[in-house]
């Protein structure tokens, strides 16, 4: 299981087209992954989940993988929140 | 037992579609989706999940559609929301808590559905950010589509017997369905007599009467009601008497309809031998029999966006296709017009992006530029069906100069992919463009210069010029057809648009105004094209006045300076020479 601080770079926040993406990330790998902000923990691999974190940008999220490929996964998902989801930061 | 006589009771409304019908009430309220609890037995629980899974499935093939359609044509930034959409019906943990709440609970889907997507909306809600309550609206859409999935709704009201429906308000979608059981007329609280809905009951030749206000609250279902669609008029509760009254009436106007029948053939032709096309406006198919029956020179109007009612993509050039083909066919020898999609931005975009003002947004041709992908498709539908030159194309809300130029570029590019790939079309295909925005019928000279024809469109260009909404009918009686700023600049369209020997015609409801027609014909119009209904009517006069005179009367329209003058000119004019025609 690791653990791992990440920060939210694009300008519209976690918004339903970086869900999406983080959503659709998630499922390729087979490790459990948690998103934490304040105290509200959510399924990272649940859409749903994810939209409702509403996090705008700068906010900083813990991010947990738990399973067979967690560095993998963890080292995708950082790529794509540093991307700022491939949006304007 | 008492019998307690009901109250003849006349309210007065906006006449939408002529007629006058006579029957019992049929209180339409739209369908509200509302979720009841239900407890279910364990029995139940296999098919509960089996219902929910099956309502699942019809789900995401709907989205995927849409989802495909918007990333072919629209590009993946509006796709991607819909690719959200669809994630969220494959969401593990959503489902996984509902089918273990199912078991739990003893509760229908339905609710629990509901339920669970409640707790994550109200999360979302919470929020600060702007954006996250609108990403709530995906939830609720996603909601909506399974909810409706799980009741399996049909579109088929249950209706039986003959009935004038009655309700708050009618979308288009509501009068296409309707029409296929048997329907005296329709009365609506809201709305205009331009308003879809309107222009789809005249279509269908059924009544309507539009405006009345509070109508929804003083009847029931069953209560017997007479429609006047020609006045306006509303009578529920007639007497005897007026039973009478109304028959009468209602048997004079089709015995005059009948006479008017013989006109079929012959030609829209003043007395001293001008000849001006009178086509018909068509919205459905299913109108061009009626059309032709009404002796129409052809369609100068065939709206394309009817099409898309009631869907959730544009249909493909192949479908396209074979709507305009139909047409062409329909109408051969003579010719149709076919006006490229003229829709608001909305139906194109994500649900958070709203206008504010939509009227003066994002709609018509300035759609159609910023999507090519669309636009291309259209253009060469219409392009291919133009093989035998009888279509010509026509060009919504055009502002300035460079969207026809631009417009133009893209039939170009049409006719260019359609050559290489030797396919037949028109080459010499007619182009025109819609008089509507006040600037156009500035410029009506320099966009003469690049088309072949301008067609004035009264509904909008009156709204856009007076500042009315004709939707609303707190300002409804300000929309005035013959407010003198109105006359002028159908004067001046007329006058400059044939400079350049364009021909002017006009295809607004005030072409179909029998109390028009006169002034039109002596401002100089070429065409009319008109809801095929009043057709007769309008050939009729036509036929029986002198060009010459017509331009007097028009002249004389020109300085009076009140839109109460120029109507009340007009109206006796009518009384005078055609006491028989029905004035609104």
């Amino acid at each position: 299981m690791i653990e791992h601080e990440i920060t939210i770079r694009n300008r519209a926040g976690l918004h339903t087209r970086p869900a999406a993406a983080i959503v659709k990330l998630a499922a390729k790998f087979k490790s459990e992954f948690y998103i934490e902000k304040d105290s509200l923990q959510i399924n990272g691999k649940s859409i749903i989940g994810v939209m409702t974190l509403a996090a705008e940008q700068g906010s900083h999220l813990l991010v947990r993988f738990d399973g067979p490929d967690e560095e993998e996964a963890y080292l995708a998902m950082a790529e794509l929140f540093e991307s700022g989801f491939g949006e304007p930061i | 037992m008492d019998q307690t006589v009901e109250q003849e009771l006349r309210l007065k409304g906006i006449p939408a579609s002529p007629g006058i019908a006579i029957g019992p009430v049929y209180l339409f309220r739209k369908h509200e989706p509302t979720v009841q609890i239900r407890t279910i037995t364990s029995e139940e629980v296999t098919g509960e999940i089996e219902r929910l899974q099956n309502a699942l499935v019809r789900s995401k093939k709907e989205l995927t559609k849409v989802f495909e359609f918007a990333d072919q044509k629209l590009g993946s930034e509006q796709s991607k929301i819909f690719e959200a959409q669809l994630l969220l019906l494959d969401d593990a943990v959503l489902f996984e808590v509902v089918y273990e709440r199912l078991r739990r609970e003893r509760k229908n889907v339905e609710f629990l559905i509901q339920n669970e997507i409640e707790k994550y909306h109200q999360l979302m809600m919470a929020s600060k950010d702007e954006a996250t309550h609108e990403r709530a609206n995906d939830l609720l859409d996603v909601r909506n589509r399974i909810l409706r999935n799980l009741e399996e709704q049909k579109l088929i009201s249950r209706i039986e017997g003959m009935h004038v429906i009655v309700s708050h308000t009618l979308a288009a979608a509501d009068v296409l369905i309707f029409s296929r059981n048997d329907v005296l007329a329709y009365v609506t609280e809201v709305g205009g007599a331009t308003s879809h809905m309107a222009l789809l009951a005249r279509a269908l030749k059924i009544p309507a009467v539009v405006g009345v206000h509070q109508v929804s609250l003083l009847v029931h279902s069953n209560v017997p009601i007479i429609v006047d669609g020609y006045n306006g008029v509303i009578v529920i509760h007639p007497s005897p008497k007026t039973l009478k009254e109304y028959e009468k009436k209602k048997a004079k106007y089709s015995t005059f309809e009948e006479a008017l029948a013989p006109l079929r053939d012959l030609p829209a032709e003043t007395l001293d031998g001008r000849r001006i096309t009178l086509a018909a406006n068509v919205e459905l198919v299913e109108e061009l029999e009626f059309i032709k029956l009404q002796g129409a020179d052809g369609i100068g109007l065939y709206r394309t966006e009817s099409m898309l009612i009631g869907k959730e993509v544009f249909p493909s050039e192949e479908e396209q296709y074979a709507v305009y083909r139909r047409i062409a066919d329909a109408v051969y020898p003579k010719h149709a017009i076919i006006r490229t999609f003229d829709i608001g931005g909305d139906k194109l975009m994500a649900q958070s992006v709203k206008e504010n003002n939509p009227f003066l947004g994002w709609r018509g041709v300035r759609v159609m530029l910023d999507k090519p992908q669309i636009f291309l498709d259209q253009l060469r539908a219409i392009l291919r069906a133009s093989a035998r030159k009888n279509l010509a194309l026509m060009v919504p809300m055009v502002t300035n100069i460079k969207e026809v130029q631009l417009s133009k570029q893209l039939i170009a590019q049409a006719k260019d992919d359609l050559r290489a790939h030797k396919i037949a079309f028109d080459e010499k295909i007619p182009i025109g463009v819609m008089v509507e925005v006040p600037a156009a019928a500035v410029i009506a000279d320099h966009l003469a210069r690049e088309v072949n024809f301008l067609s004035i469109g009264t509904n909008d260009l009156i709204q856009y010029l007076l500042a009315v909404d004709r939707g609303n009918d707190i300002v409804s009686e300000l929309f005035q057809e013959f407010h003198p700023a109105v006359i002028r600049f159908l004067r001046r369209i007329i006058e400059r648009g044939k400079q350049k020997r364009t021909w002017v015609g006009m295809c607004g409801q005030m072409a179909g105004d029998p109390l028009a027609t006169i002034l039109l014909v002596g401002l100089g119009l070429d065409e009319f094209s008109v809801v095929p209904t009043v057709l007769p009517e309008i050939k009729k006069i036509i036929r029986s006045i002198r060009y010459t005179d017509a331009v007097k009367v028009a002249e004389h329209a020109l300085t009076l300076n009140s839109e109460d003058e120029i109507e009340k000119y007009l109206r006796h004019l009518m009384k005078q020479k055609f006491p028989e025609i029905p004035i609104g």
